[in-house]
């Protein structure tokens, strides 16, 4: 191997390194928040991925139609939980946030598909559509069911990863697809050439690493968000609503897959069932990181993206096997490493 | 425990299937599916519902007995049913290795472990060339009996269905025995069943192994109903499905892991077959419906659909009073030991910079009640710890009739002879009184798992149950003895501990306030029965914050504050110790 070839595998790793630190980064504050592991953090990478592809392409995505159809549903359930004291301001909200927004954006995209829009557009309405569709998701699967187990989430959030794996193949058909670069032009320096979307990666990851530490660290809705992962029941005897503190989780989460999905979308051809198995990477490193720590996950997602990188290189039919196996030393050295604790567990 | 009448007219009823004049041949090649699934999913059942050890790597397993038998069938030419215990060991052996590392994991790490694992195995099985890589291994001899093939799926169906049934059978002796109280145990922490002797890695470890055979054995008879495999049902999505499927029918049940088998295979396939007929076109319209199906099912029956229709039929009305004339073998004391029954000399626990219990050292001697009182964080439960082992002491030394036991693990402090209640109560909510007390007589039963399945283990456990039944008499709890000990007021539930821990036969009691939550006559009766036990020859050591029972019951009182020894002495000395008012009150009197 000479160097060209490594240090090509190198910026190949750290590329797909961040990305897999943004979805850790989500699986962790998702999980740390509702108790929920996010399998369908990768349909969120591939409904955004996709959205941006088609719309680029000019076509209608059908992910707008679903946000509305999955909107109404989240409507229907924050009516029949308030059947009891149904109140003037409170079903307006809901209208608005479940209802009207959808409706409006499915319109503007209805009327700027037709037009191949610009890429800002195309970015921007992606983004809005997939953050719609984690809000409603959480509202209609998972916050029913705020109390119940892990397990019993954990097998909810299989239940949702099906549904839109399938929803995927209606939507964009089994091809895959690739969308335009965000930022175009390349410039090299020395043996390495940078692309426009690396460098965009590149950005995008740290912007968010460092947004997401300030949000939790300095704004009060970040720190409730903490505290909730903190103690669910602490937090609801302070005032925090629980509720309020998991749409916001998803929320972030879908923005954050959907964004991923959007950046790697120009560099590789992504199917509708492609996110899983990315989704399950940035897992690999949300584990290796605890679950709970930030910092460590994105050390712990760009370790892995290089691993793969090398291992796809070195022995590319067991580049799977490598990166999942990755994580049984880490596990071992992490439960040995705790303090043999008492969990009380439900 | 369970009428075994339901289980034979289940029995003869899916005897009879085949037989039902113009039963459709396609009903019998799902109920085959639904028997191989079931398997795997019973195996999950005392995994996941019943140990708490979530794996989503059972797929891995099915892989390993397919390939097993599917390798040497047609590669060497063994017979199918020499290859049957080849394609459980190799999945028992493999589960031993897996086990080894991923059991120790805690918490969520150990799912995410099993799913790693999982996903790893399936790429192996596709890249490995001696497995046939991703076209699989094929012409895999049929399962046969002298000259009868079972080609068919009709044919096939006896022997996956015998497995079935045997197997829950063994699985349900298995729960129902002394192993199995132990790995019932198991989900709610480690503490409470190592007080009691359980070695629950081991416990772990089998519960492992027993779901991973179980696996296996669906795997042996997925290859020789399909006569081919390739890797795809062996892959994470189908690891995913099982736990899900043990989840949906209601994952603490062993028949739940069947019921939850035949939903989603029936479910299944309906909706493979007659959804295109309603939504014509799409491809994966099943797959959208079926999880959304999942997760309403969900919302609707969070603890599986099992224990949902079992709570339409009438409540079971108590199991039968065990008989309490069997005796089981009682501790030997050897009637010239050294009065000095437990010595602690300057024990001394720091986490980080606390000082928990600082040099402290006090003795119970035999045939005495010793109190151990002082303001809250005192360092009173740690030294409990420090004594039962659950702590190891940063220095000092602990010793029980003379043998120094400070880094002697809980398995082997209680068998010593001391024995154990918690501040916070440590019962399974699920399991009956009867059930946890006797946990505390784990030790003093011999029967393995081997032999609980094969229901060899009768006359240990009468014995056991037997005392456990005498121990709760004891204590005054006879009428509660089939309840579940969930149901017991909080009070109750103490003394259902104190019982437990009567059940070891111990030297020395240790009670962490055992009279909290007690009504006055409750307490007054608690009292008298610490003194008959004093009579009879047992130390007890308590932590108590009911002065007045303390002070008269106690022989003899520790005064600890701050993790400091402050005082020692009878009550009437206690009481009037200026330092002891000092700490309790604040100022000097």
């Amino acid at each position: 191997m000479n160097t060209t070839i490594m240090l090509f595998l190198l910026q190949d790793g750290i590329t797909n390194g961040a990305i897999y630190a943004l979805l850790g980064l989500a699986l962790v504050l998702v999980f740390a928040v509702t108790r929920v592991i996010l399998i369908p953090q990768g349909e969120f990478v591939t409904y955004g991925a996709l959205t941006y592809a088609s719309l680029a392409a000019g076509q209608m995505p059908g992910t707008a139609k679903l946000a509305l159809a999955l909107g109404i549903g989240a409507f229907a359930f924050d009516m029949f939980a308030a059947r009891k004291a149904l109140h003037g301001r409170l079903v307006l909200r809901s209208v608005l946030t479940n209802i009207v927004l959808p409706a409006v954006v499915l319109a503007l995209t209805i009327t700027f598909a037709a037009q191949k829009p610009p890429v800002a557009v195309c970015i921007a309405l992606s983004l809005v559509i997939v953050a719609m569709i984690g809000l409603y998701l959480y509202r209609i699967a998972f916050q029913p069911l705020a109390h119940t187990s892990v397990l019993v989430l954990l097998i909810a959030s299989v239940g949702v990863h099906l549904a839109l794996q399938g929803l995927g193949l209606l939507f964009f058909g089994a091809e895959g697809q690739r969308g335009p670069a965000v930022l175009s032009g390349s410039f090299t320096a020395g043996a390495l050439r940078f692309t426009g979307q690396s460098i965009t990666v590149y950005g995008i990851t740290i912007a968010f690493i460092v947004g997401l530490w300030l949000f939790f660290g300095l704004t009060l809705y970040g720190k409730a968000l903490r505290a909730t992962a903190v103690n669910r029941l602490g937090a609801r005897l302070a005032g925090i609503r629980t509720t309020l503190s998991g749409q916001i989780a998803f929320l972030l989460a879908s923005v954050i897959g959907a964004l991923s999905g959007i950046m790697i979308v120009p560099i590789t051809t992504l199917y509708y069932d492609s996110g899983f198995l990315i989704g399950l990477k940035g897992f690999v490193a949300a584990i290796i990181g605890g679950l709970v720590s930030y910092p460590l996950t994105a050390v712990a997602a760009l370790f892995v993206g290089l691993v793969e990188a090398f291992s796809s290189f070195y022995a590319s039919n067991y580049k799977e096997v490598i990166v999942f196996m990755l994580l049984i030393p880490v596990l071992l050295l992490r439960s040995l490493a705790a303090p043999a604790v008492e969990e009380e567990k439900d | 425990m369970q009428s075994r009448l339901p289980i034979l007219i289940f029995a003869l009823l899916m005897a009879a299937i085949p037989f039902v004049p113009g039963m459709p041949p396609f009903w019998i090649v799902l109920l085959d599916n639904i028997g191989l699934t079931a398997l795997v999913a019973m195996g999950l059942v005392l995994l996941t519902g019943v140990g708490g050890l979530t794996s989503f790597g059972q797929a891995a397993f099915v892989g390993f007995g397919a390939y097993t038998t599917a390798v040497l069938s047609t590669a060497y030419g063994v017979s199918p049913w020499l290859t049957l215990p080849l394609s459980l060991l190799v999945s028992g052996l493999l589960a031993v290795l897996l086990g080894l590392v991923t059991v120790r994991l805690s918490g969520h790490y150990l799912p995410l472990g099993t799913l790693a694992w999982g996903l790893g195995l399936f790429y192996l099985f596709s890249k490995l060339e001696f497995l046939g890589r991703n076209d699989g291994i094929s012409a895999i001899p049929p399962l046969s009996i002298g000259s009868f093939k079972m080609l068919s799926p009709g044919s096939i169906y006896y022997a996956i269905w015998v497995a079935v049934i045997v197997s829950a059978l063994l699985t349900m002796n298995l729960l129902d025995s002394r192993t199995g109280r132990a790995i019932r145990a198991l989900r709610r922490g480690h503490v409470a069943a190592e007080a009691f002797g359980v070695h629950t890695p081991r416990a772990k470890m089998l519960v492992f192994i027993h779901a991973a055979v179980l696996a296996g054995l669906s795997g042996w008879l997925y290859a020789h109903l399909q006569r081919a495999v390739n890797p795809t049902p062996f892959g994470a999505q189908a690891g995913i499905e099982y736990l899900f499927i043990a989840v949906v029918g209601g994952a603490g049940y062993v028949w739940g892991g069947v019921l939850g088998a035949a939903i989603v295979v029936v479910l299944k396939e309906v909706l493979q077959s007659y959804l295109p007929l309603i939504l014509p076109g799409s491809g994966q319209v099943e797959t959208i419906v079926f999880g959304i199906m999942l997760v309403a099912l969900l919302q609707l029956a969070p603890g599986g659909v099992w224990p949902w229709l079992m709570s339409f039929l009438p409540e079971a009305t108590g199991g039968k009073k065990p008989d309490t004339s069997l005796k089981l073998e009682q501790r030997t004391r050897a009637p010239g030991q050294s009065s000095v029954l437990l010595q602690v000399e300057k024990a001394r626990k720091q986490f980080g910079g606390v000082i928990a219990v600082n040099n402290v050292s006090f003795d119970v001697q035999a045939r005495e009640i010793v109190a151990l009182i002082g303001p809250n964080g005192a360092g009173k439960s740690t030294t409990f710890n420090l004594i039962t082992g659950v702590l190891s002491a940063t220095s000092g030394s602990i010793s029980v009739l003379g043998n120094k036991v400070d880094r002697a693990p809980p398995q082997e402090i209680v068998k010593l002879g001391i024995s154990r209640t918690f501040q916070h109560v440590k019962l399974v909510p699920d399991m009956t009184v009867l059930e946890n007390v006797a946990i505390g007589a784990h030790l003093r039963g011999h029967c393995g798992p081997i032999a609980s399945m094969l229901r060899l283990d009768r006359a240990d456990e009468a014995k056991l149950l037997a005392e456990a039944a005498r121990q709760i008499e004891r204590v005054g709890l006879g009428e509660q003895m089939h309840q579940l000990a969930g149901s017991l007021s909080l009070g109750q539930q103490r003394i259902v501990e104190i019982a437990r821990a009567l059940c070891v036969d111990p030297m020395l009691l240790l009670l962490d306030e055992p009279a909290a939550g007690l009504r006055h006559m409750e307490k007054q009766r608690l009292a008298t029965l610490l003194r008959e036990l004093r009579d009879g020859g047992m130390s007890v050591l308590l932590v108590e914050h009911d002065m007045g029972f303390v002070m008269n019951l106690a022989d003899r009182i520790v005064v600890l504050d701050f993790g400091t020894k402050i005082a020692e002495g009878t009550p009437a000395t206690i009481k009037t110790n200026p330092e002891v008012i000092k700490a309790y009150l604040g100022v000097a009197a």
